[in-house]
């Protein structure tokens, strides 16, 4: 049997690429700070170079997958030849070898991106920049060759792979880690331009200026990233929630609230100049946050959905990885960032004030999910025994810091700068007051029971809400607005259409989980769940048992739902397709548990109201932030 | 208000934010703990009472039983047994002879009712705390 050598020239491509990002790293970074041109010519190319490289070498594990050559490991392991090829492509980061590899050459495509992007930048923040991502590069690029190399060989080769584990094999899959490593990875722009900064010593306007987009950009990403999984959780889980506060989702949220506080305090660092200790210590803490959620997944040591069998070589090296990033940027912060100042003095009643609020309330917020996240780790380790810190403890914390945030939320655009006047605040405000008790009063009683955090809920939404309306209706006879503030009012209003869901979810849901046989009815929110049939059904690569049941109100059937029970040919694993009918206002969410005595089915039947609000918010927060990244300001300034 | 003042009044709110922050964290983690406890050491008595708590373990080959909606079966580490009756839907990968974590109460007549029931989401992963409690009993054992 003869073997292609195609993989060898992947594994051969990112150890080249080793040594390109070690140049990148090291030359650049010297040079700009000895002043040496020729050395610090090099970080452009050689960044170019490595992005070449982890492209070959990324687009071969995708051959591999697609021709079926298991006689690489990875294939075998990952993927069989009865796989959809959509599958087989989302395949290749279905595993930690691939998923590392997806990584890096993530983080190789955003510094082709500032390459590409920076040609107006001073050539020293721009060595700078690219030399530190450069590093971050070599340590990751060391960590794949030496214990997660994609393109490990399995001679003689497997008949067929393995295949991937059902549960992946949907489209979600497809996008979800993508999306969420873009985000993950994007904040590493903000950090080297927060290194960077703080190795040239130039803290200015400008240095945010640049890196703003950047961070919004990744931002964006990440949003999206945690939205789809949510959402491939609700659908393809069968469990019918959205957020379980697992310890993965935990890692993904930690940087978003961190990068969240820092857009913020970006803003404040841009246009006053202010905050400059604060935006690059946030810089550090989100990229941090970055590293620690793939050191907590890909590390073994969490009980998740998420955690492959591992290694634990691995989770030693990224926790030296992440020890060494952390302690050496926290390191040059504490030498560097004391020189420079405050930035411009603002009142106590001013937008700054309100911005270095909803941070503080932010970062605690996310402190305060760390803490739940590695609290049963720490016990672990000083083996005072193993305990699980479940839902209620992060509910507990977490809605409490959150109420503050948001009721500042609707206040802060309405601020100015440096100072504002209180009376003046309260006269433009008292409308989107009313407004709020109003929905907060009336909600609740057309919905069902009237309880103190649902009213919550409606009061903080509808606040956020009427005080954007307000705003915009103001900008419109002022001027046409910005781009800029286009985008912050469809954040926030993302923000409140996203707590209303999160509150109907939580208030007005039903779930029961019933015994059926064919003919049996059962009802929800006003809906009647007939059971016509069960039967079994074929796919591509597995046997499901499908059921059929009608949905209708009033008597009269609107919808047919077809969730179905599935065997995959390759794997003993049965999975739960739920079936489900969306809608604006609900949700309807049938699945199928187990067979019954007497030709029954155990059936899981839920109503979620206004369930979708949850992600449609997220996808407004992520528009929102595609148009401030689209202001002119930005792009005049990439123009030149 | 002189800069002083304003720097002052900054750094006691953010106390002030940190310190309710601290007391909602601590009470919180104080009510939410669960415990993990191998089903040797509930045989032993040691499981706390009238609290929530979890066991891993294996699911006892031919344990399992249906009554309707309510599932009956026997989580062990391979010395001791504990019932466990749940109502309502088992995950996919919850199977007989596979690891299994539960959470729930102990019932006055030693059966341990659960709330929830978790199995992995891969076929050939075993929870570390299942995996925790039959080494535990191994040890114990072979002393």
């Amino acid at each position: 049997m003869e073997y292609s050598m195609i993989p060898e020239i992947g594994h051969f491509a990112l150890i080249l690429a080793l040594g390109v990002s070690i140049i990148q790293g090291v030359l650049p970074l010297i040079g700009a700070q000895q002043g040496r041109r020729e050395w610090l010519v090099l970080a452009r190319p050689a960044t170019q170079i490595s992005f070449v490289l982890l492209a070959i070498s990324f687009a071969i594990l995708a051959w591999c997958f697609y021709v079926n050559d298991f006689s690489v490991l990875y294939v075998a392991e990952h993927s069989n030849s009865q796989l959809p090829t959509v599958y087989r492509l989302g395949a290749v980061w279905g595993g930690h070898e691939g998923s590392l590899l997806l990584w890096i050459f993530l983080l190789t495509g955003w510094a082709f991106a500032v390459a590409q992007l920076s040609k107006t930048l001073d050539e020293f923040m721009v060595a700078r920049v690219l030399g530190v991502l450069g590093l971050v590069a070599t340590g990751l690029l060391l960590f794949v060759l030496a214990t997660s190399n994609p393109f490990e060989r399995l001679l003689p080769a497997a008949q067929d792979g393995r295949s991937l584990n059902p549960l992946l094999q949907d489209p979600g899959l497809v996008f979800h880690p993508p999306m969420l490593y873009m985000g993950y990875v994007g904040f590493s722009v903000a950090f080297a331009f927060a290194i960077a900064s703080l190795l040239s010593g130039k803290l200015d306007a400008a240095w945010a200026r640049w890196s703003r987009p950047w961070t919004t950009t990744a931002w964006i990403f990440l949003t999206l990233g945690i939205a789809l999984g949510s959402w491939w959780a609700y659908y393809e889980l069968g469990w019918g929630g959205w957020w379980f506060w697992d310890p993965v989702e935990n890692a993904s949220f930690m940087p978003w609230l961190i990068g969240t506080a820092l857009l913020h305090s970006l803003a404040v660092t841009e246009k006053r100049g202010g905050f400059k200790n604060w935006t690059v210590l946030l810089a550090i803490i989100a990229f941090s946050m970055s590293l620690l959620g793939t050191f907590l997944v890909r590390s073994g040591v969490l009980t998740s959905v998420h955690a492959f069998a591992t290694d634990p070589r691995r989770g030693i090296f990224i926790l030296i990885l992440l020890s060494l990033v952390v302690g050496s940027s926290l390191f040059l912060y504490a030498l560097r960032a004391p020189k420079s100042t405050l930035g411009g003095a603002f009142s106590l009643m001013s937008r700054e004030t309100l911005i270095l609020l909803g941070n503080v309330f932010l970062v605690v917020a996310a402190g305060s999910v760390l803490l739940g996240t590695l609290y049963p780790l720490l016990i672990d380790a000083l083996n005072l025994g193993k305990i699980s810190v479940g839902p209620p403890y992060f509910n507990a914390v977490f809605v409490p810091i959150m109420v503050p945030v948001l009721f500042l939320l609707a206040i802060g655009p309405w601020a100015n700068w440096k100072s504002t006047n209180l009376n003046a605040l309260l006269k433009r405000l008292w409308l989107a007051a009313v407004v709020a008790v109003v929905a907060a009063i009336l909600i609740p009683r057309m919905m069902g029971e009237f309880t103190i955090l649902t009213a919550l809920g409606f009061l903080l939404s509808f606040w956020i809400i009427a005080s954007g309306v307000l705003q915009i209706i103001r900008q419109f006879k002022v001027g046409k607005p910005t781009r800029s503030f286009i985008g912050m009012q469809l954040g926030h209003i993302g923000i409140a259409v996203f707590v209303i869901g999160v509150t109907m979810v939580g208030a007005y849901q039903e779930e029961k989980d019933v015994r059926m046989a064919p003919g049996d009815t059962v009802s929800v929110g006003g809906y009647q769940i007939r059971l016509v049939e069960v039967r079994p059904a074929q796919g591509p690569n597995y046997q499901a048992t499908r059921g059929t049941f009608e949905l209708g109100r009033h008597g009269k059937t609107e919808e047919v739902l077809y969730p179905e029970k599935r065997n995959y040919d390759s794997s003993t694993m049965p999975m739960t397709e739920a079936a489900i009918d969306a809608g604006l206002t609900r949700d309807i969410y049938v699945s199928l548990g187990e067979p019954l005595e007497g030709n029954a089915w155990a059936v899981r039947v839920y109503y979620k109201p206004f369930v979708d609000w949850i992600w449609g918010g997220c996808l407004l927060m992520a528009l929102g932030g595609l148009f401030a990244v689209m202001d002119k300001r930005y792009r005049l300034r990439l123009k030149k | 208000m002189k800069p002083r003042h304003k720097r002052a009044l900054m750094i006691v709110g953010a106390l002030a934010t940190l310190a309710i922050a601290a007391v909602l964290i601590l009470n919180a983690l104080n009510s939410n703990i669960a415990l993990y406890v191998t089903p040797s050491e509930v045989a032993a008595g040691k499981a706390p009472k009238g609290q929530t708590f979890r066991i891993g373990g294996m699911v006892k080959d031919g344990s399992l039983k249906r009554d309707e909606l309510v599932v009956h079966f026997i989580i062990t580490d391979l010395v001791k047994e504990i019932p466990v009756s749940y109502k309502g839907i088992l995950p996919d990968l919850f199977k007989e002879g596979k690891g299994a974590v539960v959470q729930g109460k102990l019932d006055p007549d030693g059966q341990f009712v659960a709330s929830e029931v978790l199995a992995k989401h891969d076929e050939n992963y075993m929870p570390p705390e299942a995996k925790h409690a039959l080494e535990q009993a191994q040890k114990n054992g072979a002393k």
